[in-house]
């Protein structure tokens, strides 16, 4: 079977060719893979536009050196959508237009409910993601990847949180 | 205002492949990300470490010809390790990240809009309120430190560490998930008419 219309790959093959991707990013691009500096970028931007004067004086942009030009994030995160787009189309895998089955098993079938604790999580994430300098791609692999102390400190603190987390939130099963 | 049209074009395909290789691992879903923090599945784990172990060793040897910079992120130790706890709890709760919920995006997933709409406000009271506790966030300042420099070793040592260390893992997880179910476990077949004898069998050992 052709491998492009296969729904899931190997994780090792997975795995391999995305530090092959950061080989090229960082040998050919000069860049990190990052994704959650977009997020500071944007309300940069929306303040820039909105409330210049108050802009100046947030500390966060200045001493997180997050960057005013518009180009390598944001095109990582229209490249992201349009290579999820295109392999979800080759497999037909139309899984993620209905809610995940474990979440309705342990939250139950309101879309509403779903989507406001997606809502929670994500502004949840983000904030943790921003402090730290940055989520599962810009630490979790170009960081650690290159060995940062940071991205081992986060990544680790990350995981525990995350299973400490979850056995709290499925303690009764699901 | 803009960077230019070559960085944005190599920034287009990289974000292209990362997607498409997200969503082909299936770590574009929420039960694979949930069920790795509950230590049911180690689709995230496995992918992560492999991708860990394959970039570093490429990455160091584009660096040591020079053909690379490192881009190491200042350790702001407090920041980085409370920043990873609030992360885990908003992850489990969404049950994607930053990249696989933009990934997921393209798979209409609307879950991951409302994430990423509350990944927006995230950032926003990050940025406003972060003013308040900058000094706690940087009292412990390592500067921009890899493990290598903090422990005086060669960074392959640490690769080849790295290296093993995930092969152990691999080969540990694939033996523990090939595992002969249990009596009594959901996995055997719900059909009675070929359960019974299996159940039967399983009892007997």
């Amino acid at each position: 079977m052709n491998p492009l219309r296969m729904t899931r790959w190997s994780p090792y093959i997975v795995g391999t060719l995305l530090g092959m991707l950061i080989w090229f990013t960082f040998g050919v691009a000069h860049k990190a893979l990052g994704v959650s500096t977009n997020f500071s970028q944007a309300i940069l931007w929306a303040e820039k536009a909105i409330v210049p004067e108050h802009a100046k004086e947030v500390p966060y942009f200045a001493d997180y050196k997050i960057p005013t030009a518009i180009g390598w994030e944001a095109a990582i995160f229209v490249g992201l959508i349009l290579g999820a787009f295109v392999s979800a189309q080759l497999s037909g895998d139309r899984d993620a237009e209905q809610l995940p089955e474990l979440w309705v098993r342990r939250f139950g079938p309101s879309r509403w409910k779903a989507y406001g604790l997606a809502f929670l999580g994500g502004a949840i994430l983000m904030y943790g993601a921003r402090l730290a300098g940055g989520c599962t791609s810009g630490h979790g692999i170009s960081g650690t990847l290159q060995l940062a102390v940071s991205s081992w400190a986060f990544f680790l603190s990350l995981f525990a949180s995350g299973v400490a987390s979850a056995f709290i939130l499925f303690r009764k099963g699901a | 205002m803009f960077e230019s049209w070559s960085i944005i074009g190599l920034g287009l395909f990289t974000g292209f492949v990362f997607g498409f290789l997200l969503q082909k691992g299936g770590v574009t879903k929420y039960e694979v990300i949930v069920n790795q923090f509950r230590l049911k599945d180690f689709t995230v784990l496995k992918t992560m470490l492999t991708a860990i172990v394959v970039g570093g060793i490429g990455v160091y040897a584009l660096y040591e010809y020079e053909l690379a910079k490192l881009s190491i992120k200042p350790a702001f130790l407090v920041a980085n390790i409370v920043g990873g706890l609030i992360f885990g709890v908003g992850m489990v709760l969404l049950g994607l990240c930053p990249g696989t919920a933009v990934a997921a995006l393209g798979e209409r997933n609307r879950r991951a809009l409302a994430g990423i709409l509350g990944m927006l406000v995230g950032a926003l009271i990050q940025a406003e309120t972060y003013g308040w506790i900058s000094g706690l966030a940087r009292s412990v300042d390592l500067g921009s430190v890899t493990l290598p420099n903090l422990l005086g070793i060669s960074p392959w040592a640490i690769l080849a560490g790295l290296a093993v260390a995930a092969l152990a893992v691999f080969v540990a997880l694939e033996f523990w998930e090939k595992r002969p179910v249990r009596q009594g476990s959901s996995a055997l077949p719900s059909d009675p008419s070929i359960g019974t004898g299996s159940r039967e069998k399983v009892g007997a050992l």
